[in-house]
């Protein structure tokens, strides 16, 4: 658990995009996740660490109830987004997922065009009003996702024939297609060699000035290098939550520094 | 939140979570739409099987009883002298004896004696002969017979024959009917189990006419397909699974054989035409030529179901054996092929229950003559069930169609039977390892 | 009497079994070391005994036959059989059998009844004959395995050489049945070409296979054109396929995403029910059921229609396929890797949308060779269209009408005596080659798209 008090004054300076309080998910009988309480900002990138199997990825697909498709999972507590209960039985979690973007672990784009992998969302929610408007958003997204030099003229072609990196940039930008205001990303580098990581270190700092993001990652240079907020679960728990800076320099649980200095993990 | 830029002169452009609020509704209607659809076609499958089912059992139980009138026979020594026996006037003691219990039958007529003795089954005769063969001094007695009537009047007391219809379109006329409700207010009619449908081999005449020969049939052309093709299909699988090199020759003998389980089985039917009775000369319509096209056909589910088997016995139970000095023929003799058993045995009752109800290779080795006593041997000629039950679907009379049913109805029991056992097998034996 | 060469083979290989057993027991007792346990030395010589022997008896038994009856007619006397065509000296063997049997029909030439008595006496002479070489053979052997026997000895290997042989055996039947088939039905085909043109077969507008009762009867030819059989087929394979592609592919798609667990495990099972049906028993459903039910409704419309429309038969086999369909797409659909499921649902797919623009698409070419293989199925299936569709060739795509098909065909042209010289049962055989290839074909195509799409996502 961390300081809440501390938090709450700096609600008056920084957005809090989602805010999890008292969050508990059962898989069946295990109790997999244990009491989260933890705010995630606009504009920031937001990294969640911790060895494997401690329930960050889990916890993850919590915020856009990604959850929902594996039957004998159970979520209690509350997760607001802006303010609104997210597990709430009138929310659609159709529509909450065109807010709340996700991003794989292993890139999979769909096996059509490049164009029809971006349209994909804007044409289900009914985005574009003419194929011009579908154009544009297409154009934006992929240039937002910093690969559209390299894919602008080849758009017919299968979104499966590029490379590792090209293919998570095309799943970013496809992401960012709907207009989220979140961006999820799970380990979206774990699959990537070190120049098409650095691409996406790269983009998800430029993503940072117009969404908020939250990024699972097990590697935590990468998570130093790329956020502002840290939180590291461990074994279900979120032991601390900081900024990034402060986790790794003068960590306060004894948990973070031992996992810092790689004595677990 | 941005908003997505509008051309200008159009309408006040929405934000995209108002877009996407806006869609909803329609995409959750599709969603609907396109569940019920799904239902509905499972609906529709379903209730083909229902009415398939439904239609057979409503058709059929009744075949599973017989009719029969209980009548006293006096053994009249002038129709029946013992000098002539084997040979006598046994249809006429026996309308002769009816006649007596239908005291408004004026037995004088040839055409009332006609039809009292119509009432009977053709095959009563033969009863009464085999009884006073077997037992001379009957001669002179009167005894107590009950015999099979014949199949208009068991469709009569089944209400099968609509009595309203007009007189010449009906089977049984007025008067005939009038006899027999006579009978029926005597007590003299009723209507026991069918054993006859067993017991009795095939027939011209539906009340006579029984399953023995055709389940004889399909017994020895089972074993026939069980005794060749289990060895041989469990054989092959062993060597394609643990011993054939991957090389061109196995890839080539594997492309033949799943080709082979897709080859129509008419197809099969012609290879035995064509070698088994015309190379080999072997006997036509025997159960032991079927069994030899069965077996053919078998063979593909066999060794299929023996790979699977074979491919789900852990590795390490092989390395273990081997590393204890085992050759490579007793590691999978021994253990391996124990360990795949039920899952051998489940794929083989399955491919054998495919078998039994295979009818179109047996019909072009013959198996659908007509044959009035069950085979003796696998060599003898004679018909299969499944076979049995397309020639009586040819026949026209009324009687046969209930006994159709009813045939398909027993094969359908084997089938359930056969699944069953394999299903019990495979829950009960088959490690998860 | 056959029943005697087998008794002798159970017995020489039981006691070839026991007798090296002992033996090597015997050697094994006396201190010596075996390199082979001793049941592989009793092993051993069984299976030495048991395959050649068996082998030699099947032979024998079937060639015999055949060797006898070549006899029987070469040695009748000259001149009997001049000019008679093959179907007159095949009659003439078989009066020649039955006469041996003791069924005499009318008075027979005298020669017939001494070829009869030379035809019984060969069957005794083969009989005895084969006992002999039986014995002798199986004696010859038991000796030769027991001189085998010693300590160093490998037994194991020589049975192990012996059950590979076996099973390489085994494995070759395959080989051998699809040999037989193409075989046989080419020998067929070869002779029907001869007296038909494979132009007419192929291209002609007429099925009438009558065959002139007399050399001189001119009309009524026989016309052996495939053209409107195979129609026929195609009608009644479409009419089943608008039945089963629709209810099998909308039944796996509820099945596939949106049945719960429980709902899915009682259902498919059901489904697979269909499958298990006799065909004979769907022949007579749709004559005791459908046709009647199609005719009236068709009479209630005011239309008339014939009780054997491939209406009938075709939608009886659309039932009989929607198992094979549903399976086939079930599976495709679950091949899809998940990844693409998420993908889509992470982007705000609704279950509908993501199964209608990402998985079906995705999963096409696994049900498109699911499809295939039906067709190839209903293209061979032969009970339902026997009993149910007509038997009068037809050129006509109305499935209102009574057409004939590849499959009735066959079975039409050989139901009842058949010689192998009738222009009739060759028709069969070469209808049959044909539905041989169609099939292969359709069967390997189908099987190269499911395999280069599960490729593609391993």
């Amino acid at each position: 658990m961390y300081d809440i008090a501390r938090t709450e004054s700096a609600l008056e300076q920084t957005d809090i995009k989602i805010s999890a309080r008292n969050v508990q998910v059962f898989y069946g009988d295990t109790h997999a996740i244990k009491d989260v309480d933890v705010d995630i900002e606009d504009k920031t990138v937001t990294a969640f660490i911790g060895p494997s199997g401690c329930g960050k990825s889990t916890f993850l697909r919590c915020l856009n109830r990604m959850n929902d498709t594996i039957d004998i999972c159970r979520v209690q507590g509350d997760i607001l987004l802006d303010g609104e209960d997210i597990y709430d039985p009138k929310v659609d979690p159709v529509q909450l997922r065109a807010k709340v973007g996700m991003v794989f672990q292993k890139p999979n784009p769909f096996p059509k065009s490049i164009y029809d992998n971006i349209a994909y969302g804007p044409r289900i929610h009914g985005l574009a009003r003419s194929k011009a408007e579908l154009d544009e958003i297409v154009e934006k997204s992929l240039r937002r996702g910093a690969i559209w030099e390299e894919v602008k003229d080849r758009l017919d072609a299968p979104g499966t024939g590029l490379s590792g990196g090209q293919q998570q940039r095309l799943c970013i930008a496809r992401a960012i297609a709907t207009e989220p205001e979140v961006l999820l990303m799970d380990e979206p580098c774990s699959a990537l060699d070190p120049i098409a990581t650095a691409q996406v270190e790269e983009l998800i700092d430029e993503l940072r000035q117009s969404y908020s993001v939250v990024i699972v990652t097990h590697s935590m240079q990468q998570a130093a290098r790329v956020s502002q907020k840290t939180a590291f679960f461990h074994l279900g728990d979120l032991v601390e939550f900081g900024e990034t800076g402060h986790i790794f320099t003068n960590p306060e649980d004894p948990r973070t520094e031992s996992y810092i200095t790689g004595r677990i993990g | 939140m941005s908003d997505i830029t509008s051309a200008p002169g159009a309408p006040t452009p929405k934000s995209s979570t108002e877009l996407v609020a806006a869609s909803l509704k329609r995409r959750h209607r599709k969603e609907a739409r396109l569940k019920w659809i799904g239902i509905g076609a499972i609906g529709v499958a379903f209730l083909m099987l229902a009415i398939l089912v439904g239609s057979l059992v409503s058709s059929g139980w009744q075949a599973f009883t017989q009719t029969h009138v209980t009548l006293e026979v006096f053994v009249d020594p002038e129709e029946i002298p013992q000098e002539r026996l084997p040979r006598g006037g046994f249809d006429d003691a026996l309308g002769a004896s009816l006649g007596r219990m239908l005291p408004e039958a004026d037995m004088s007529q040839r055409s009332v004696r006609k039809s009292v003795e119509r009432i009977l089954s053709n095959g009563a005769q033969f009863k009464l002969r085999d009884m006073v063969v077997a037992d001379p001094a009957l001669i002179g007695k009167t005894i107590s017979m009950r015999v099979p009537v014949s199949d208009p009047y068991d469709q009569l007391n089944k209400n099968l024959i609509d009595r309203n219809t007009p007189e010449q379109n009906r089977r049984v006329k007025d008067n005939e009917i009038a006899f027999f409700d006579a009978l029926k207010a005597q007590g003299a009619i009723s209507k026991p189990l069918n054993w006859a449908l067993f017991t009795n081999a095939d027939s011209r005449f539906p009340e006579l006419a029984g399953l023995k020969g055709a389940l004889a049939g399909s017994f020895w052309a089972l074993l026939t397909c069980f005794l060749i093709s289990f060895p041989l299909g469990i054989g092959a699988a062993i060597y394609l699974e643990e011993f054939a090199p991957k090389n061109k020759l196995s890839d080539f003998i594997e492309v033949n054989i799943n080709n082979l389980a897709a080859v129509p089985s008419v197809v099969f039917g012609l290879l035995a035409l064509a070698v088994f009775i015309g190379w080999f000369g072997l006997p036509r319509s025997a159960p032991f030529v079927g069994g030899l096209t069965l077996a053919l056909m078998t063979m593909p589910t066999i060794i299929i179901a023996t790979r699977a088997a074979l491919k789900s016995v852990p590795p390490s139970i092989r390395e273990a054996a081997l590393g204890l000095g085992a050759s490579k023929q007793q590691v999978v003799f021994q253990h391996v092929l124990p360990l795949a058993m039920p899952g051998v045995l489940t794929g083989t009752i399955i491919g054998l229950a495919q078998a039994l109800g295979e009818t179109a290779p047996l019909l072009l080795i013959g198996m659908n003559a007509f044959i009035t006593s069950a085979p003796s041997s696998p060599f003898d000629s004679a018909t299969a069930l499944p076979t049995q039950i397309f020639i009586w679907a040819d026949s026209p009379e009324r009687g046969f169609v209930s006994r159709t049913s009813a045939a398909i109805l027993i094969l359908l029991g084997f089938l359930v039977a056969m699944n069953a056992v394999a299903i019990y097998l495979r829950q009960k034996f088959e490690k998860k390892w | 009497m056959t029943a005697i060469p087998f008794l002798l083979l159970i017995l020489a290989t039981l006691a070839g079994y026991v007798l090296n057993r002992m033996a090597a027991r015997t050697i094994r007792d006396n201190g010596a070391r075996l390199h082979s346990m001793t049941s592989y030395h009793g092993l051993y010589s069984a299976l030495m005994v048991l395959v050649p022997v068996l082998t030699i008896i099947l032979l024998w038994l079937v060639l015999e036959g055949s060797v006898i009856d070549r006899m029987v007619m070469s040695g009748l006397p000259d001149g009997m059989l001049d000019g008679q065509g093959t179907g007159a000296v095949q009659l003439v063997l078989a009066e020649i059998k039955s006469i041996s049997r003791g069924q005499i029909f009318g008075t027979p030439e005298d020669w017939k009844l001494a070829a009869a008595e030379r035809y019984s006496a060969l069957r005794a002479q083969a009989d005895w004959w084969m006992i002999a070489v039986v014995a002798i053979v199986a004696l010859a052997i038991l000796v030769f395995a027991r001189s085998r026997v010693s300590a160093e000895f490998r037994a194991r290997q020589g049975v192990e050489h012996i059950v590979s042989g076996l099973m390489i055996f085994c494995s070759t039947v395959a080989i051998f049945t699809t040999i037989g088939i193409i075989v046989s039905l080419s020998f067929e085909t070869v002779r029907f070409l001869d007296r038909v043109p494979l132009t007419e077969f192929l291209f002609g507008l007429n099925w009438e296979p009558q065959i002139p009762l007399r050399e001189d009867q001119i009309a009524a030819e026989g016309a052996f054109g495939w053209i409107p059989v195979i129609l026929g087929t195609i009608v009644i394979t479409v009419v089943a396929l608008l039945v089963a592609v629709p209810v099998g592919l909308f039944s796996a798609i509820y099945l596939n995403e949106f049945a719960p667990r429980k709902l899915r495990a009682t259902i498919k099972p059901v489904l697979e029910i269909l499958a298990g049906v006799p065909t004979v028993v769907y022949g007579f459903f749709a004559i005791l059921v459908v046709a009647p039910a199609i005719r009236s409704f068709g009479q209630s419309l005011g239309v008339d229609v014939a009780p054997n429309t491939a209406l009938a038969a075709g939608g009886v086999m659309g039932i009989m396929l929607v198992p094979f369909i549903s399976s086939f797409a079930d599976d495709a659909l679950s091949a899809v890797p998940g990844a693409l499921r998420d993908a889509a649902l992470g982007l705000g797919a609704t279950r509908a949308e993501m199964m209608t623009t990402v998985l079906f698409p995705a999963a096409i070419p696994g049900i498109v060779g699911g499809v295939l293989l039906a067709v190839s199925r209903a293209i061979g299936e032969t009970m339902i269209v026997v009993m149910a569709a007509g038997l009068i060739a037809k050129m006509t795509i109305n499935p209102l009408d009574s057409v004939t098909t590849v499959t009735v065909q066959i079975v039409t042209l050989l139901i009842g005596d058949t010689s192998f010289d009738n222009p009739k049962t060759l028709a069969a055989f070469a209808l049959g080659m044909m539905l041989f290839l169609v099939t292969l074909m359709i069967n390997v195509f189908a099987l190269r798209i499911v395999r280069k799409y599960r490729e593609a996502y391993d």
